[in-house]
Parts: C-alpha cells; structure tokens; sequence
C-alpha cells in the first residue's frame, strides 16, 4: 500500500468527506420531516390521505434510489424541473429515505400500547391531544434506534450521488484514481472516512437512545 | 331534586363486529349513587358493555345515556369529537391493566387532564391530584414514576387519575384481575371508600365476594344478554336461572 500517497491525498479526502456529511445531514433532516408528513398521513381519517401516505412509501421503497436520481436530475429538466447536482442529490436521497422513515415511525407509534390512548381518551382528551401528549412521548423513545438504522443506511446511501457528478466521497476517491491508477489507495481511505463517520454517528444515536431511556 | 331520567340508561344496545353479536339488545339503568355489579363469564360481553358506556367500544345499535344527555350521540365528526370529549370528562374509568401513562410521574399522571382541559386552574390542579392520591393513600408517592410502583399502587393512582376530573360515574373494568392475590385487598378497600362516598359505579368483576358486600345491584350476563338481576343476596344465593347457578358453581368450585 502507497502510505505515501495516502498522506498527500487525504486532505482532499477530508474536504470531500464534508460534502459527505452535509448531504448526511441534509437528507437526514429532510427525510425526517418527509417521514413525520408521510407518518402523519398513514394514521389521517381520510382514506385519500392514507392511500396517499401509503403510495409515497411504496414508490420511493419500490424503486431503486438510483433510479430516483437519475429521474430527478437527468429527467427533470424534460418536465421543468432544472436543479443543480447536489440539490438533486439532497431531495432525491431525502425523499427517499422518508419513505423509510415514515414507515419507522409508524412501526413506533402503532408499538406504543393501544391502553395508553383509551386511558387519555376516557380523561376526556381529545384525539390530538392523546396522541401529542401521550403516544408521541413514547413512541419517540422507540423510534430512536431504528431511526439511527435508518440514518446508516442514509450516510453510506450517499455514496449514489457520485453517479450524478456531486463532488462528494465516492467521486473523489474515483476521481483521484483516474490521476493515480491505484484505486486500492484511494477506495481504502474512502472507506475509511465513511467508516469515521458512521461511528461517530452511531455514538450519538445510542447517546440520545440512552438518555431517552432515563428520562 | 325529582329526576324523571335515571341516571345512566342503556337502550337496546346491540354490537357486532361482522357475524359474531357481543351485545344482544341489552337494557338497563343504573341510579345516582348506586353501585352496580357485572358478572359473567369471559366472552359474555361485559367488558364491552362497560366500554360502551363512554363510546370507545361504539355500539352498532342502542343509546346510552348520562344524568339526560345521549354519550353516544349522532353527530358530525368534529361536534361528535368536543361532545365526546365533555362526556367522557364526566366518566372516569380504571383499567385492568392500569394504564398509567409511563413517561409521567405520579402526579403529572394525575394533574394532566386538568391541566390540559383547564377544567381548573393549575395550582387547583396540583392541589386536588394531592388530595386525590391522599384520598388513595398514594400521597407519599407523588413524584415516582409508574414503573417504580407494585401493581395495587398503580391502580391506586389511575383511580386517582380518573377522580382528579371529578366525575359523576365511575366505570371499573375487571380492576383487580391483573393484580397479585395481596395486593387485591388495597384497591378494593379504595373502592369501598368510593362506595361509602356515594360514587355511582359499574364494576366488571370477577371477585364475587367483593361485589356481594359493596354492590346495591348484581347483573349476570351470559352470552351477550342479561340473564339475571337483583341484588347481591337474591343473584348469589337463590339464583333463579340456570346458566347463573352454572356460572356460581363452577366460579366458587374455582375459587376453593
């Protein structure tokens, strides 16, 4: 192994492994939000909504990631949608992993005892109130692990992005092998900074898992 | 004050989910202050009978109604939501299985509904959940958690928990049953009290002897219907059905 080259690269390495984190984030916090909507609309009282809720998730689980990608961005222009790689790369991968979400947080709400709401209801709460005040809480507390799986799997997702020329990891090191031809190197310090990363985050995910525990 | 309505009147109630009929055309009233006992074996109904007493069984046919007013009124969904609401307010209910909110501590399982209704004030709030889990004997533990507490504790505080929004009827289903044998005794002495106090309650039960020495009125139903009724020394010692004598027989060859 070319140790050498390793320490001359990796600071372009670490540069790009800030998109990689950005585009975790970006998506992370974008999927969350796309997983409450798409949570929200699977429990509404309108079956429209629910089917609504239920055709976002089988689209977006149904169909590869790469795929919605490449719709998105080489497609979208066709029907007037005109966005920039990364911007592609963020709302393909959010919508995408939201659809996974969605169904994580409704795996958790619906664990929640089904007593916890009739206790709430019998008080004279109203459907709103029970949910926010009782089942939220403490389906937030089961939803914390499997969100984290779920966020993993949203880290190592970006790697996809280099398919639509997004300056991220993966093109890096891709990049740097079409100047050095020595893809081991390169594919290894990759692995490495992706491997930091998920780590890191796997920490923070079982801090926060803990922490809702005590309380 | 004269009353041309009793109390809490159930009519014609029917249920059925799909082919299977839980309630078959049950009528029955319940005066102000009585304490009324349901037994049966399982699968007669009784659970879901109580549970349609505040609608969240819905019944498939049948009123039921409360000090003149119908629970479980037709309404559009929103009216039928605030209505709902208000009706449930006056009918606290205890569960087998307790039910108590475990996020929360004991006294924030019992000032929540208060608080979040503002039925009253906040600070009135705090000092009626402490003088409700005094009235429970739960006052020393107002700041556990639920999972810090043995099970004839929990069913204290959910009784306490129901009581805080002071409620005209009390329903109980099977509250007892999930409890340790030594542990029955602390929440039936809370239910006594309750009895002593006027508290008008149905209570689903298994606990014969208990409802033979607090209950003014013991209903047997088998099957989806009310086979007999009377009061405890007529239902327990001369009852006048054979599915009841069955029922008593084999409960108290069980209980030896």
């Amino acid at each position: 192994m070319d140790v050498e080259l390793i320490l001359k690269v990796y600071p372009y390495f670490l540069k790009a492994a800030l998109v990689t984190v950005e585009l975790s984030v970006l998506t992370t916090v974008l999927g969350l939000i796309c997983g409450a909507l798409g949570a929200t609309a699977r429990f509404s009282r309108f079956a429209i909504v629910r089917f609504l809720g239920a055709a976002y998730v089988s689209l977006f689980r149904g169909t590869p990631a790469l795929i919605q990608l490449f719709l998105l961005y080489f497609g979208g222009p066709q029907i007037g949608i005109q966005l920039d790689a990364f911007s592609a790369g963020v709302i393909g991968l959010g919508l995408n992993i939201g659809a996974y979400m969605t169904e994580t947080m409704r795996g958790a709400i619906i664990s929640v005892d089904e007593g916890q709401g009739e206790a709430a209801r019998t008080l004279g709460l109203s459907r709103a109130q029970s949910f926010r005040k009782v089942v939220l809480p403490q389906a937030m507390r089961l939803m914390i692990r499997p969100l984290g799986v779920n966020i993993n799997a949203q880290i190592k997702g970006t790697a996809l992005v280099s398919a639509i020329s997004v300056v991220e990891l993966t093109y890096t090191a891709q990049r740097y092998i079409g100047s050095t031809y020595k893809p081991f190197e390169m594919f290894f310090l990759a692995g490495i900074l992706y491997l930091v990363i998920i780590t890191i985050t796997g920490k923070g995910v079982a801090y926060l898992d803990r922490r809702a525990r005590l309380q | 004050m004269t009353q041309t309505h009793p109390f809490v009147e159930i009519r014609h109630a029917q249920k059925s989910y799909g082919k299977l009929e839980v309630l078959k055309d049950i009528s029955l009233t319940v005066e102000r202050g009585q304490i009324v006992a349901i037994i049966g074996p399982s699968g007669s109904g009784k659970s879901t009978l109580l549970r349609a007493i505040n609608d969240l069984d819905p019944l498939t046919a049948g009123e039921v109604w409360l000090d003149g007013l119908q629970v479980n009124k037709a309404l559009p969904h929103r009216q039928y939501e605030n209505h709902i609401n208000e009706m449930r307010q006056q009918i606290g209910m205890v569960f087998q299985h307790f039910n108590l909110f475990p996020h929360l501590t004991v006294r924030e399982n019992v000032t929540m509904a208060p608080k979040l209704l503002k039925t009253i004030s906040d600070k009135e709030a705090d000092t009626l959940a402490e003088e409700q889990l005094d009235h429970v004997g739960m006052l020393e533990r107002i700041d556990y958690y639920p999972s810090q507490l043995s099970g004839g504790q929990k069913q204290r505080v959910a009784i306490a928990r129901a009581l805080a929004m002071k409620p005209k009827l009390m329903l109980f289903d099977e509250a007892t049953s999930a409890l340790d044998p030594e542990l029955v005794e602390e929440v039936n002495l809370v239910m006594k009290k309750l009895a002593e106090e006027h508290m008008t309650m149905i209570i689903v039960t298994h606990e014969m002897d208990f409802a033979a020495s607090v209950c003014d009125r013991v209903i047997f139903m088998d099957k989806g219907l009310v086979v007999e009724e009377g009061p405890p020394e007529l239902v327990f010692k001369n009852p006048t059905q054979e599915r009841t004598q069955n029922f008593l027989r084999k409960h108290l060859e069980g209980a030896k």
